[in-house]
């Protein structure tokens, strides 16, 4: 069940130009691998939806690119300071696939450490645009890595796979091209996260519905409309 | 009196929010269905943040048949609120919502600044609508009204019971890399912190013109229960919860608390004794 509850920041690692931050999770549930939170923003308006990266022991983790306002303040944040959490939210992946393979892009890779530790290891492929970048691949043991202007679609094996993935909107786009049955996990400006309201609303089967109701993993369907996510900014 | 301002909550996805209230305000509901605006909806600012959903609804058929009765069984008493392209869409949808006792009040949607607004005088609206139903109307006013207190008596004139007071302002951002407007409608609404002042100064108006004599939904960037207390003060009977139940779904049940605190401290019995506290001379 969602929660919302006062955390403490007990570590905050640089990874590349991310942040991995580290938070003491009190009574919080880690929920299902591809769920989110959201997180206060300090001296922002809105909290922000970030993918549970890690749910080790009495901890939850976020990585999170400094690229606006909001996330260059959480990546500010100092230990022991204190910011409210709210989530799980949304639907998570399906697990239970008889031959998975990871798939992350860029900030994408958020989502899949804890993926990847929930079903036992499996094989991941992740990409980046920079070596700097790529730094964050260290967070799923095992992955193969590729960087620009090598494509994580171009190391997919040829035989089927059950493909769970996280990443920029033209990498979720060709993989459902490729394989109609992934698990894509979408993104779209979110102001609440629970269904409140209607603010990420993207075009689903011809009508616009909640991303943070439906998704943010859309099994067999994805959204017709860019959700242009990185111009609005996080 | 605390209700969540329209729009702001869905108490179907959120139940446990929603009878935090005295009363759910359902999202607006039209005589047609209606999309909602292209995406993106959303952009923050650095004093609120814009919103342009467009009154996004399933129309009043589908609104009727299949979203009231799982409302009904919140157990909170239920507003609805009503928008339309002219005052006949607006009577008919009353019309329809009659026969719901389950249905407390309508608010009427006057002022949405993410849609074309409609042809036709608030009052000429309100007139077509205090026709067709005997449930207490509030007529939901822009603050950008050049001159509001006019359009409340004007409203008042016509039938409407209370006035909801406010909605939110146009506004507009521009994508920092691209200079592009970041709303897929390039203009949303604009609600947060920054709307208080011109919630308090509406509601003030709109009390002194009316002589306290209409209840007045208060709403504006409420987030605690001195800005609760503020709306009170210059006029408003209830107060509506808006952008801060996106950011903190337990506002409900806080800002209650942190009220009655407020009530208490100033050694007011009951919210009606604060009410209009504002308007009465300084002590000297």
């Amino acid at each position: 069940m969602p929660r919302r509850e006062r955390c403490r920041v007990v570590a905050r690692e640089s990874i590349g130009p991310y942040s991995l931050l580290r938070l003491d999770r009190g009574g919080l549930d880690a929920g299902l691998p591809g769920q989110f939170f959201m997180l206060e923003a300090p001296g922002r308006t809105l909290p922000r939806p970030f993918s549970t990266c890690q749910a080790r022991k009495g901890e939850l983790a976020f990585l999170i690119d400094p690229i606006g306002p909001a996330t260059r303040a959480l990546c500010a944040l100092e230990v022991s300071a204190a910011i409210t959490l709210f989530g799980p939210l949304g639907n998570g992946f399906r697990t239970d696939v008889a031959k998975p393979l990871l798939v992350g892009g860029g900030i994408g890779v958020a989502a899949l450490p804890y993926t990847w530790e929930a079903m036992g290891g499996p094989p991941a492929i992740l990409g980046f645009r920079s070596a700097d970048h790529a730094e964050a691949g260290a967070l799923v043991p095992g992955a193969e890595i590729c960087i620009e202007p090598t494509l994580v679609t171009d190391l997919l094996p040829d035989e089927p796979r059950d493909l769970l993935a996280c990443g920029p909107e033209p990498m979720l786009r060709e993989l459902r091209r490729l394989s109609p049955d992934a698990q894509l996990a979408w993104e779209a400006p979110m102001a609440c996260g629970y269904g409140a309201c209607y603010g990420c609303a993207v075009e689903i089967d011809g009508e616009f519905k909640r991303l943070c109701v439906e998704g943010p993993i859309l099994n067999g369907r994805s959204p017709v409309t860019p959700i242009l996510a990185r111009e609005v900014g996080q | 009196m605390i209700l969540n301002a329209s729009g702001c909550l869905d108490a179907l996805t959120a139940p446990a929010v929603a009878q935090q209230l005295d009363a759910f305000v359902a999202k607006t509901v039209t005589l047609e269905p209606r999309q909602g605006n292209e995406p993106p909806r959303l952009a923050e600012t650095d004093h609120g943040m814009l919103n342009s959903i467009g009154l996004q609804n399933p129309g009043i058929e589908r609104f009727s048949a299949e979203v009231l009765p799982h409302l009904e069984k919140l157990g909170v008493p239920l507003w609805a609120s009503v928008g339309g392209t002219e005052a006949s869409d607006y009577r008919e949808v009353c019309s329809r919502l009659a026969r719901f006792d389950s249905i407390v009040s309508i608010e009427l949607n006057l002022s949405c600044p993410n849609v074309d607004l409609a042809a036709g005088s608030a009052s000429e609206i309100v007139a077509a609508c205090r026709e067709v139903t005997s449930k207490p109307l509030y007529a939901k006013l822009s603050p950008v009204l050049p001159d509001i207190a006019r359009v409340a008596l004007a409203v008042r004139g016509a039938g409407a019971d209370g006035l909801s007071l406010v909605n939110s302002l146009r506004g507009l951002a521009l994508d920092e890399r691209t200079l592009r407007p970041r709303l897929g409608r390039a203009v949303g609404g604009y609600s947060g912190a920054a709307l208080r002042p011109v919630a308090l100064a509406a509601v003030y108006t709109c009390y002194a013109a009316t002589q306290g004599e209409m209840p007045i939904v208060g709403m504006g960037g409420v987030e605690s229960g001195r800005h609760a207390l503020d709306l009170v003060a210059c006029g408003a009977s209830a107060i509506a919860l808006g952008s801060v139940l996106l950011s903190d779904p337990d506002a409900p049940a806080r800002i209650r608390a942190e009220l009655a605190c407020e009530l208490d401290t100033r050694e007011f019995a009951a919210l009606e004794q604060a009410r209009g506290a504002a308007h009465r001379p300084a002590e000297r």
